[in-house]
């Protein structure tokens, strides 16, 4: 297509700050080369609806600057919007009209018109497994078929970049895994550059080629997934104390732990402790030993592959899960300020 | 077709295809005017022997008030289709595709006109059916549907323009509570001027409901004031202006706080 291999997406440094002195986004940098998958991970109000928002010309950076399709998002938002699809959280489509005519409405909009239109909208239909209900009205659509749907809005006019924020988000285990099927090849078969946000750890991995992991409004570590989590190197064993230890016997713990051969890092989280080790299994015993000898009581230990989950730890300096959970109690304590 | 009148044309057939879509909805706009014309009409009837009518049928008097009515209490509950656009996430999708954000307002204010019209030439049938009489004829007629056009148009961009800025359902259906029956009472719509104690008469004066009556009353009477039809209209039709205006700015600041 295009003869240069500037990225797809360059955003930098973007900062975002919303009324009420809620701070979205602290320094941004997002890139995505031609023809790949990026997954944003993180948490709900890490920043990654915000990033979207402003990479497909909805918002305004406070400051910071972005190039989407080689277009400025500032100077050229027409550009930007002709260049690019977007499939947002919400469904958008409107439940009165058919699944056709809200296809339709959208190709028009990009100024597909006629046979070509037509044409155009039966091949979306037919690939998205949306034929026999094109004709029904969207409101009586499954979600998975509503989500399908979505995806068909946001690819009508063949884009360069499509934007899928939080694409399965509400779909039942058996439309997410059709869904997945169906991003993997678009990405494969058409060179679609694609950035995905997701707070789904499986997602990400299966999905994306990059992953940036994204905490606070700003990436903090970006890589393969396989290289992120090659990062850490040997296995991750998770061991649960009977109780939280202070800040002083953490240090203290901390050393003793990667004193022991072949331990790497341990990493604290409430009553969790998170080991590195070459060899797992073979850990285990000294570790315990070494908890017994510091006075604390173990309730479990367990081995594993370095997962997603430890790379977030790592990185982000607190367990994905908990993230999550604390942002979600930001946002209540937030209510309606957004 | 210049591409801002065709998707114009597309954002209006789009909204226009909910109304026919909800046969509920449109047989209720529809049926209200109806228990309006017929309520008033038999509880008022006595009415015009106070003299000031300008008529002798109390439903003569009653059509064009009923017509305004309507046009005002379909009209003020656009904010609730916007406001579900936003939270369905319509409106941020089509914000994102280069349709010229003209044509998304357009769209709103032709659709709603386009069901105004509607609306106000079905009562003014209506009317006719139950033996109203309209000495103005056709052109009288038309002024009248003019006027409740303008009148929506200027409720309908305000009920916008407080959709996008305060978010919630419950405000807009406060406020249209809160408005409805005393903008309807402190005008002529049910009553002449000449029978309304003075302060309401006053208060009626500034009142755009009773402008889109009284042009419309007078367009529609055997000697029409032109006077009275156009300077109210011109008042409508300015106060149309600025609603759509501000509306327009309401979405601007929309579009800084997404």
């Amino acid at each position: 297509m295009s003869t240069t291999r500037a990225p797809a997406i360059e955003a930098r440094r973007l900062t975002k700050t919303y009324p009420g002195d809620v701070t979205a986004l602290s320094g941004m940098d997002v890139t995505v080369a031609t023809g790949t998958v990026l997954g944003l991970l993180g948490p709900n109000g890490a920043g990654k609806s915000t990033t979207v928002k402003i990479l497909t010309t909805l918002a305004r950076p406070d400051s910071g600057s972005a190039t989407v399709a080689g277009h400025d998002v500032r100077r050229h938002p027409d550009r930007v919007r002709r260049a690019i699809g977007v499939v947002a959280q919400n469904s958008g489509a409107d439940p009165v009209a058919t699944g056709r005519e809200n296809l339709r409405l959208q190709g028009r909009l990009y100024g597909l018109k006629g046979a070509a239109l037509s044409r155009r909208v039966d091949d979306l239909l037919d690939r998205f497994t949306l034929a026999d209900a094109a004709n029904r009205q969207v409101k009586t659509y499954s979600g998975g078929m509503r989500r399908r749907l979505d995806v068909a809005l946001g690819l009508v006019h063949r884009p360069e970049v499509l934007f899928l924020d939080e694409p399965t988000t509400g779909l039942d285990p058996q439309a997410r895994t059709a869904m997945w099927d169906e991003i993997a090849r678009l990405a494969g078969d058409e060179g679609l550059t694609v950035l995905l946000t997701t707070h789904h750890l499986e997602e990400a991995d299966r999905l994306a080629e990059r992953i940036a992991i994204v905490d606070r409004g700003r990436v903090v570590v970006e890589g393969t997934p396989d290289g992120l989590k090659g990062e850490l190197r040997g296995d991750a064993v998770h061991v649960e104390l009977r109780e939280a230890v202070g800040e002083a016997g953490r240090t203290l713990l901390s050393g003793a732990l990667t004193a022991l051969p072949g331990v790497h890092e341990a990493l604290f989280d409430g009553r969790r402790v998170s080991v590195r080790a070459d060899d797992g299994a073979g850990a285990v015993p000294a570790l315990l030993g070494a908890l017994e000898r510091a006075g604390v009581g173990v309730a479990s230990a367990t081995v594993a592959r370095p997962s997603l989950d430890d790379v977030y730890l790592r990185y982000a300096g607190r367990r994905y899960s908990e993230a999550d959970a604390q942002s979600a109690q930001d946002l209540a304590v937030a209510g309606g300020v957004r | 077709m210049s591409t801002a009148v065709s998707q114009t044309w597309y954002m209006t057939q789009r909204q226009l295809m909910v109304f026919v879509r909800q046969p509920a909805y449109l047989l209720i706009t529809l049926i209200q005017p109806v228990v309006w014309l017929f309520l008033f009409g038999s509880l008022f009837k006595k009415v015009v022997e106070l003299g000031g009518f300008g008529t002798t049928s109390y439903l003569d008097y009653l059509v064009p008030g009923v017509v305004v009515m309507s046009a005002l209490s379909s009209n003020m509950w656009a904010g609730m289709t916007t406001l579900d656009e936003i939270q369905r996430g319509t409106l941020d999708r089509f914000l994102t595709t280069p349709v010229s954000r003209a044509a998304l307002m357009n769209g709103n204010v032709v659709n709603n006109g386009v069901v105004t019209a509607l609306q106000s030439v079905v009562i003014v049938l209506l009317g006719l059916l139950g033996g109203a009489d309209y000495p103005g004829g056709l052109g009288g007629v038309a002024v009248l549907v003019v006027a409740s056009v303008l009148l929506g148009t200027v409720f309908g961009a305000l009920s916008n323009a407080l959709g996008m800025l305060v978010r919630e359902r419950e405000s807009i259906i406060g406020i249209n509570t809160f408005l409805l029956l005393p903008l309807t009472f402190l005008s002529s719509a049910f009553m002449a001027p000449s029978q309304m104690p003075g302060w309401m008469r006053h208060i009626a004066d500034f009142n755009p409901l009773d402008w889109a009556m009284v042009a419309g009353r007078s367009a529609m009477s055997e000697h029409p004031d032109w006077g009275d039809v156009f300077g109210r209209g011109g008042g409508l039709l300015a106060l149309a202006v600025v609603s759509v205006w501000l509306s327009i700015r309401t979405f601007r600041s929309y579009q800084r706080s997404v």
